[in-house]
């Protein structure tokens, strides 16, 4: 048997442990799938794998115990889902029928978001959407989650560009009853960034990390939703080397802003990849170049709003399995 | 007197009154829902009938045009104090049956309750006028019927859109205005003719009072209520407040007193001098509010505080139900009854 495995790979089928089986990768943009395609995956897993199916935790689908042999007949089969999932969404794919055209760039991930959420301060969908059709089809390794609060439900923490939306609390001090629901919730589950002082709530706009908690708590709409902002988190990983939680690098930062980075990450990773590996996961770049070129590329041809707040030094931490050699 | 009018026509007629007065109205408030991307129906001024909201019900009530959420009620220095100035403009608020009933409720609790009218309610009151929003069906959780609400008497004039144009009963022309903009036309304002909540409202006897305030209907709602005081701040018949004294940070010498609604759901209502708080339990609030709204109320006013509007049950975060509540009551009066 002759697979060329680097050709595989990119197109989303996986080398896995049975030397004669493979497993299909199916991206599902943003974790929302229309139901349509359940049946599709059905076929799939009942007609050429094992009737199974794993969940993934990019919310995708692998579809495993798959022989090499049909890789193009069910490429085939998918056209119609990356027509909907992926073309109709703007994403760039020269022919549907022949299967996904790279898998580097992972399924971006999103948590469900203000379509059910009610903490959700925005639509993480279809932001999820709009940042699969910049970076994909794309062979470097990025890891890209969206959220919808502060919560982080989508764990955007261990990923390469986490993006949580904020939103810029209004208080109307004329509508405001003292009662203090929003300062005691402010304080109890967010940042306390709120205060009472004579009469009035203070909003510490340092530490506000713009999680809404204080709009739906008020009950009388004294707090209401202004715009909609995101804080860009980088370089989470986990991984066998120096698993970290990724750090504040943008604050209060526009939609064109989070989009602009995510392509000019590539421009960056181009630059910088250390070509002699066979790959360069974008973190350990990063670590290569320091924070500093990083920063300076994928700010390239931003514009910044004035309230937009940005990271001037950002110390990964981490730990190292080395480091902790002497413990027994 | 029946008008009907093109919606030109009352356009000029509302801009016509706007002269005079400041007209309110339920209005869409974009984006200002509690959930993002939501929105809100509040009362707003409005300036011409396409900001109307016609089709749906209010979520906070017509009451913060005419009963502030806070006052000024005056402006002090070290030796003097001064009342903030009126705008000269009367208020022409538009809303539903039940709440015109609200408005005749908050009258008796603030003008015939203690032994003089309150006079800062009086100052706005007295300009009000009330202009009745038909509805030709009722919206979820309404109950009004069980209340006797749905009809009234009491506006100056009642609206309806109707087929891009609108129909007014005109009991106060306004200088004339709908004799020389309108149509006449034989118009009866449309109420509810049927709710899908139906409440029962308990006639409790002041003998079987504590058998009921001892029930443990009450003990659910200790661990259900959390206290977030939405029902109070959407109804439009509570009239709580408390007194704010506002200093001023720049200068401390000087200051405003405020007045601003309060809640009997929320910690800290009960709060007194010393730290003692005699309704911890929000079964107890719940009690509380429920009896003053069907029994207190109406043992010294002859007519229930609560107009059976639903808001709080639109608005509550738990779902919990006071027409539900009310009902439990009943049930549990019943019960009560049965063992005397
Ligand atoms: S991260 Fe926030 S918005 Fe997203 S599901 Fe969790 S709580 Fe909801
Ligand atoms: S929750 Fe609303 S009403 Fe209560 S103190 Fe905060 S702003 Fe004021
Ligand atoms: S948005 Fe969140 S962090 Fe900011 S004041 Fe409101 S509750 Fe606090
Ligand atoms: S108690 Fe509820 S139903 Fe009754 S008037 Fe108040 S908000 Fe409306
Ligand atoms: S709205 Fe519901 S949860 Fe909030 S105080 Fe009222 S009954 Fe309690």
């Amino acid at each position: 048997m002759s697979i060329h495995t680097k050709k595989v790979m990119k197109n989303a089928w996986r080398i896995t442990k049975h030397r004669d089986l493979t497993c299909l990768r199916i991206r599902v943009p943003g974790g929302h799938l229309p139901v349509k395609f359940l049946p599709l995956v059905q076929e799939i897993a009942e007609r050429y794998g094992n009737g199974t199916v794993h969940l993934t935790t990019r919310q995708g689908f692998e579809v495993p115990g798959i022989s090499f042999a049909k890789m193009a007949e069910i490429n085939h089969l998918l056209a119609p889902l990356l027509q909907e999932l992926e073309i109709n969404r703007g994403v760039s794919i020269d022919d549907p029928t022949k299967g996904y055209p790279a898998a580097g760039t992972r399924n971006v991930s999103a948590c469900i978001g203000n379509r059910v959420c009610p903490n959700a301060v925005f639509d993480t969908t279809t932001l999820a959407w709009d940042v699969e059709k910049i970076i994909y089809p794309n062979d470097p390794h990025v890891k890209v989650a969206i959220t919808g609060c502060p919560n982080d439900c989508i764990k955007a923490h261990m990923q390469d560009i986490g993006i949580i939306g904020q939103v810029e609390p209004l208080y109307e001090s004329s509508r405001c009853i003292g009662c203090q629901a929003c300062v005691k919730n402010c304080h109890k589950v967010s940042t306390g960034a709120l205060t009472f002082e004579n009469h009035r709530v203070k909003r510490d706009p340092k530490r506000c990390i713009g999680c809404g908690e204080c709009v739906l708590k008020c009950p009388t709409a004294a707090w209401t939703r202004g715009d909609q902002y995101f804080r860009v988190i980088i370089m989470g990983r986990t991984g066998k080397k120096n698993p970290r939680i990724a750090r504040s690098f943008l604050e209060w930062a526009d939609r064109a802003t989070v989009l602009k980075v995510c392509s000019n990450l590539y421009t960056y990773i181009d630059k910088y990849i250390d070509r002699s590996l066979p790959k360069e996961h974008v973190g350990y770049i990063v670590d290569r170049t320091g924070f500093s070129i990083f920063k300076e590329e994928v700010l390239r041809d931003v514009t910044l709003l004035p309230k937009t707040r940005v990271a001037h030094f950002i110390d990964f931490g981490g730990y190292m399995y080395d480091r902790n050699i002497h413990l027994e | 007197m029946g008008y009907q009018l093109s919606r030109d026509n009352m356009n000029q007629l509302l801009l016509a009154l706007k002269k005079d007065y400041k007209i309110y109205a339920p209005v869409l408030l974009p984006g200002q829902g509690r959930f993002s991307n939501t929105d809100l129906i509040g009362y707003g001024e409005i300036n011409r009938i396409e900001d109307v909201v016609f089709q749906q019900k209010s979520y906070f009530s017509p009451k913060e045009v005419f009963y502030p959420i806070t006052q000024t009620l005056f402006y002090f220095t070290e030796d003097e104090y001064r009342e903030p100035q009126m705008n000269p403009k009367d208020i022409i608020v538009l809303m539903r049956s039940c709440d015109i009933h609200a408005v005749t409720r908050l009258d008796k609790i603030m003008l015939e309750n203690g032994p003089h009218p309150d006079s800062y309610y009086l100052q706005l009151r007295s300009k009000l006028k009330l202009v009745l929003l038909d509805c030709p069906t009722s919206f979820d959780n309404c109950f009004c019927i069980s209340m006797g609400t749905q009809r009234t008497e009491n506006y100056s004039f009642s609206l309806r859109p109707d087929n891009g144009a609108y129909l007014c009963d005109v009991k106060e022309d306004f200088a004339g205005l709908f004799a020389s903009l309108g149509k006449p036309l034989q118009v009866s304002p449309q109420f509810a003719q049927q709710n899908n909540q139906r409440v029962s409202l308990p006639e409790i006897s002041e003998n079987l009072v504590s058998s009921l305030a001892f029930h443990k209907l009450w003990d659910e709602y200790k661990t259900r209520c959390i206290a977030c005081g939405r029902c109070n701040t959407s109804c439009p018949t509570c009239s709580c407040f408390t007194m704010q004294d506002l200093f001023y940070e720049d200068n401390p010498q000087c200051g405003e007193r405020r007045r601003v609604w309060s809640s009997c759901q929320i910690d800290g209502f009960t709060d007194m001098a010393g730290g003692h708080s005699f309704r911890q339990d929000k079964g107890q609030r719940m009690r509380f509010k429920v009896l003053h709204k069907v029994y207190d109320f109406k043992k010294r006013f002859g007519l229930p505080m609560c107009v059976g509007c639903g808001r709080c049950d639109d608005v509550c975060p738990e779902y919990i139900s006071f027409a539900n509540c009310v009902n439990k009551l009943s049930d549990a009066l019943q019960e009560v009854q049965q063992h005397v």
